[in-house]
């Protein structure tokens, strides 16, 4: 008995790593430590009433900033493990076993519950609010996405100590990742965490998509929605044609693995090529769909630093939307080498090709947004600033990896590594970082410290550089990704060792980043003006926060930048737009269902992971019965009083 | 402002330290040093995509820098200042215009160079190509001499101005085979066989690589690729036959367990292995007819054998996909002469 519960525990646990106890122990005392202040400050109803069951946009935004920011810690410091096992040739810092592990826990957490959902977080508060919007087309729905992404990135992190992480690559190819290559519950873990979150995403497209099209404030035509909205916009139907993609996809993994089916075996008429075919239509549109709305940041970000109009409004729109479209016919360039022949290669490096038209024409467009106006150096507009050499470099790496025979010579080397690494952190990385100064004080009402911010970008960006430039030159040298060590006989030390430097320099500008942030809270200097930027849309002509309700009335819309134009008529000495009289404001209701009905997606998720069809069968039952819960509930919305809405105008500074 | 001040000379510093590093380092890294002709090939097509990306980058980060630092908001700052002016069609056309005209040409070359550099199109030359079947497993690489009639594991050796054709499958994950300094790359996929023709043109030890991730010992997958001359290839295959190591079948199920290996020579291997390998695989995909035959006579000797040799498996208990090695047992003992072997070829 007794040894059949060590069995079970050493096997349930993972075990015999000193750095995993290490993050055991932290894991217990970070849990302990926030139940205590919890509990001592009595904050409990708090947390329930005012965040977990939230539906406000703003709110459901700030939580996926909190839960990328410290995935992005992981994924960092994961990045930072590997980096130290590749400083020298022949290291033993980490074991082949557990640096697979780490690689894919990298991928994975950086795409999906980094990129992904600080991405959805700056959707949440920028979208409403530049549309003239109370909320979001479906809150409830909105608060559901947030809460599966939530659950599924959960799911995923706890194989880390308990059964042991997925070690097949971000996209774990078959059959590495059947059973046959992969017997432990890590690939399990993989697929249910990816699953439940990519289902929150796919809601998260449905409900922007509907969001930007029936919620726009009176007069916001198509050609005057604010340019990052556009982005978001194309981005969501990516999403949405994407997503279900990825579903399909892993859920026959899945079945391979859990119903012994033979969808991608290469035994019992499966085939892995199928695999790596489906995997790649979500995974391309994918990058794209992270990048695009950071495209949209850097153009709002341009114009209001530039005090200057964006440049070709139209031809960034078109670009966008057609790179939304193209990213589906680009796929095959991720296997090039599967040997599909010349006429399949072809086609598919010539559409790669293809959408580096459009993506060239923003860089110009940015370029002459700047040219004529007045250029000045927040650090919003030093991300952006930072971004253009990186994107463009990276963008020219990209090109010559799309010309098919070359790409023999480059794929799978750490060429191909460092010119995502490039497109991705200079292009979508930079870009949230950039979104995030930019909305910070709207999102809190107070503003970060400049200097501080100053010196996390220029210690980022020389970090940088420092790692990835290196990684161009090791893989031409014949470097491949993946690989747990090196031997000294390669040549490949001083590039590797290099590039190490330049990722802890980068550790250290997040730290600094940090550092910014506490010091900030610490000296508030708050934003009364609910405008610190003097920006240009209609999310500054509101308080800093915003208001729960956002706008007291809705704007009526005459200009593509509504706000600066409503800031040049005042200043030119005329009458500001008139506005209506105060109305209750109808509001929707804060529910518990989301968050309880994600648990249960994760007892799901949990139960069919270890195959304990016990404890996943409640799971299912818990779903139904949540939908069914809020099917009947015709509770659900509220009107804020006038009254209510003066008071808290007033307090904001705000004469009705 | 202080930044805007230090972000020109760090472009600039930027692109000089990058073009010093190009020019210095492409003599050493091996892509930039090839010793065949589709590596060389390919090392001009990298030069024309550089070279055509170089054209457009180069301006645009001077105009970047330049814009930055006229444009500065900086009191006194004489520049003109158009707050408003947010179109013009005559230069959206100029920029939409560049970039089209550049992958015009790109794609030109691209399709040049895809029709050349097919992977399975032969290399034209007066000497008679030599064949050598690859087979990646977990953790090694198995190179079979089938006019040779010998293999080697972890070491290949090939005759300097041969066209070489590969025939590569896998008995196990995905992985690519990769030689830089003669050409890259394709794939090794179980259940197919992919075409790959290179050639050394001169001797020297070439690294070689698997370049897609198959597990644990991954890193372990690194071979050298030996090019010699006509003479001593011959002599040392002679070699090889000589040294009595001959490959069996038992021999051959013991190489494809999991785990890294030392470099191995063998005099000789069973008749049609490679081929054996490559259909394990695909008895129910796309195989010819008679093969389902084959496949449930191969279950029944799997039964047979599985209660004869119930440790055979690798793999924990309650795994149901799983290779097992009696899989392989069976075929070994099936006359290939008796069942027809065909190969799916090129796909």
């Amino acid at each position: 008995m007794i040894d059949s519960i060590k069995d079970f525990v050493s096997w349930f646990f993972v075990t015999g790593d000193p750095l995993i106890y290490g993050a055991d122990v932290s894991i217990v005392l970070t849990t302990v430590a926030i139940i205590f202040v919890l509990t001592y400050f009595g904050k409990w109803g708090w947390l329930w009433r005012e965040w977990l069951t939230t539906v406000d946009h703003k709110r459901v935004g700030i939580m996926y900033i909190i839960a990328s920011l410290l995935m992005l810690f992981r994924g960092g410091v994961d990045a930072l493990l590997m980096r130290t096992q590749l400083a020298f040739p022949d290291m033993k810092f980490l074991s082949p076993e557990h640096y697979n592990e780490v690689f894919t826990t990298h991928g994975v957490e950086m795409i999906l519950f980094m990129a992904m959902p600080l991405m959805f977080g700056l959707f949440n508060i920028a979208v409403p609010l530049q549309l003239g919007a109370r909320d979001v087309a479906f809150p409830f729905l909105n608060s559901l996405s947030f809460w599966l992404f939530f659950m599924g990135a959960m799911l995923f992190n706890m194989s880390f100590v308990i059964g042991g992480s997925a070690n097949a690559g971000w996209l774990s190819y078959p059959p590495l990742s059947e059973l046959t290559g992969s017997p432990s519950v890590g690939e399990d873990f993989y697929i249910w965490g990816v699953q439940i979150s990519g289902i929150g995403s796919l809601m998260t497209g449905i409900n922007f998509i509907v969001t930007i099209v029936k919620m726009r404030a009176p007069g916001m035509t198509w050609s005057k929605v604010p340019i990052f909205t556009w982005s978001v916009f194309s981005s969501c139907i990516a999403i949405i044609v994407a997503f279900p993609v990825l579903t399909v996809t892993l859920a026959l993994l899945f079945l391979d693995r859990f119903l012994g089916a033979h969808f991608f075996t290469m035994d019992g008429g499966g085939n892995a090529m199928m695999y790596v075919n489906l995997i790649w239509m979500w995974g391309h549109p994918e990058v794209y769909i992270i990048v695009l709305p950071a495209f949209g940041v850097f153009s709002e970000v341009v114009a209001a630093f530039s005090r200057k109009r964006l440049f070709g409004y139209a031809s960034m729109v078109f670009a966008m939307l057609s790179i939304s479209f193209l990213a589906y016919f680009t796929w095959l360039h991720h296997f090039f080498t599967m040997g599909s022949g010349a006429d399949v290669n072809l086609f598919f490096a010539i559409t790669t090709m293809i959408i580096a038209i459009p993506t060239g024409v923003k860089i110009f467009n940015w370029l002459f947004t700047m040219y004529r106006g007045r250029i000045s150096f927040e650090t919003p507009m030093l991300w952006t600033l930072g971004f253009i050499p990186c994107f463009v470099v990276g963008g020219m790496t990209g090109v010559m990896l799309s010309a098919a025979p070359a790409d023999f010579q480059f794929h799978n080397s750490y060429f191909l590594i460092a010119h995502f690494h490039q497109v991705l952190i200079g292009g979508a990385v930079f870009g949230y970082f950039a979104g995030l100064y930019y909305w910070w004080p709207k999102i809190f009402g107070f503003k970060l410290n400049e200097t501080i911010g100053k010196w996390a970008f220029w210690i980022w960006n020389i970090g940088f550089y420092v790692c990835f430039m290196p990684q161009y030159f090791v893989g031409l040298d014949g470097m491949t990704r993946r690989l747990s060590s090196y031997g000294w006989d390669r040549g490949w030390w001083a590039m590797n060792f290099t590039s190490t430097i330049g990722g802890f320099l980068m550790g250290l500008g997040f730290l600094f980043q940090v550092w910014q942030i506490a010091h900030s809270i610490k000296f508030m200097e708050k934003d009364t003006t609910g405008d610190p930027w003097g920006a240009r849309t209609l999310e500054w002509s509101i308080p800093s926060p915003a208001p729960l309700y956002n706008f007291a009335t809705v704007p009526v819309v005459t200009d593509r930048d509504d706000w600066w134009e409503e800031k040049e008529r005042i200043a030119a000495g005329k009458a500001p737009k008139a506005k209506p009289a105060l109305e209750p404001i109808h509001m929707p209701k804060n529910s518990s269902i989301p968050f309880i009905q994600a648990i249960c997606w994760f007892t799901v998720g949990f139960g069919l992971v270890f195959h304990w069809l016990w404890i996943a069968i409640p799971g299912f039952i818990g779903i139904a019965a949540t939908m069914l819960a809020h099917s009947f509930n015709y509770d659900t919305d509220y009107y804020i009083p006038v009254d209510e809405i003066k008071r808290t105008e007033a307090e904001a500074g705000r004469i009705v | 402002m202080p930044t805007s001040k230090l972000m020109r000379p760090l472009i600039t510093c930027g692109v000089l330290a990058g073009t010093v590093m190009l020019a210095s380092g492409c003599k050493s890294m091996i892509v930039f040093d090839p010793k065949g002709p589709i590596g060389l090939q390919q090392r001009d097509l990298i030069n024309i995509t550089m070279l055509l990306c170089l054209i457009i980058l180069v301006p645009v980060l001077v105009i970047t820098a330049w814009i930055i630092w006229r444009f500065r908001d900086k009191k006194g700052n004489k520049a003109p200042y158009q707050p408003v002016w947010s179109h013009s069609t005559k230069l959206e056309i100029v920029w939409w215009g560049i970039p089209i005209a550049v992958i015009l040409v790109l794609a030109i070359v691209t399709a040049r160079y895809t029709y050349a550099l097919d992977p399975a199109k032969p290399i034209a030359s007066d000497n008679k190509p030599i064949t050598v079947q690859v087979t990646s497993l977990d953790w090694k690489w198995l190179f079979q001499y089938p006019e040779q009639g010998i293999a080697t594991v972890n070491y290949l050796v090939i005759p300097e101005r041969t066209p070489i054709k590969f025939e590569l499958t896998s008995d196990g994950p995905m992985n690519s085979f990769w030689v830089p300094q003669l050409g890259g790359m394709i794939y090794t996929m179980s259940g197919m066989a992919t075409t790959m023709y290179l050639q050394a043109d001169e001797p020297g030890n070439y690294m070689g690589t698997g370049a897609n991730f198959t597990g644990r010992d991954f890193a372990k997958m690194g071979f050298t690729a030996k090019a010699t001359s006509k003479a001593e290839f011959d002599q040392w295959v002679a070699e090889a036959k000589n040294s009595g190591n001959a490959l069996s079948e038992e021999g051959y199920q013991q190489l494809a367990k999991p785990g890294p290996s030392n470099r191995m020579t063998f005099a000789s291997v069973p008749s049609g292995l490679f081929e054996r390998i490559v259909n394990e695989y695909s008895t129910s995909r796309g195989a010819p007819p008679g093969y389902t035959i084959k496949a449930e006579t191969l279950s029944e000797e799997k039964k047979a054998e599985h209660t004869e040799h119930p440790e055979s498996g690798q793999l924990p208990p309650g795994n149901n996909a799983q290779k097992d090695a009696h899989d392989i047992n069976s075929f070994g003992q099936s006359d290939p002469k008796a069942h027809p072997m065909h190969m799916n070829h090129g796909k």
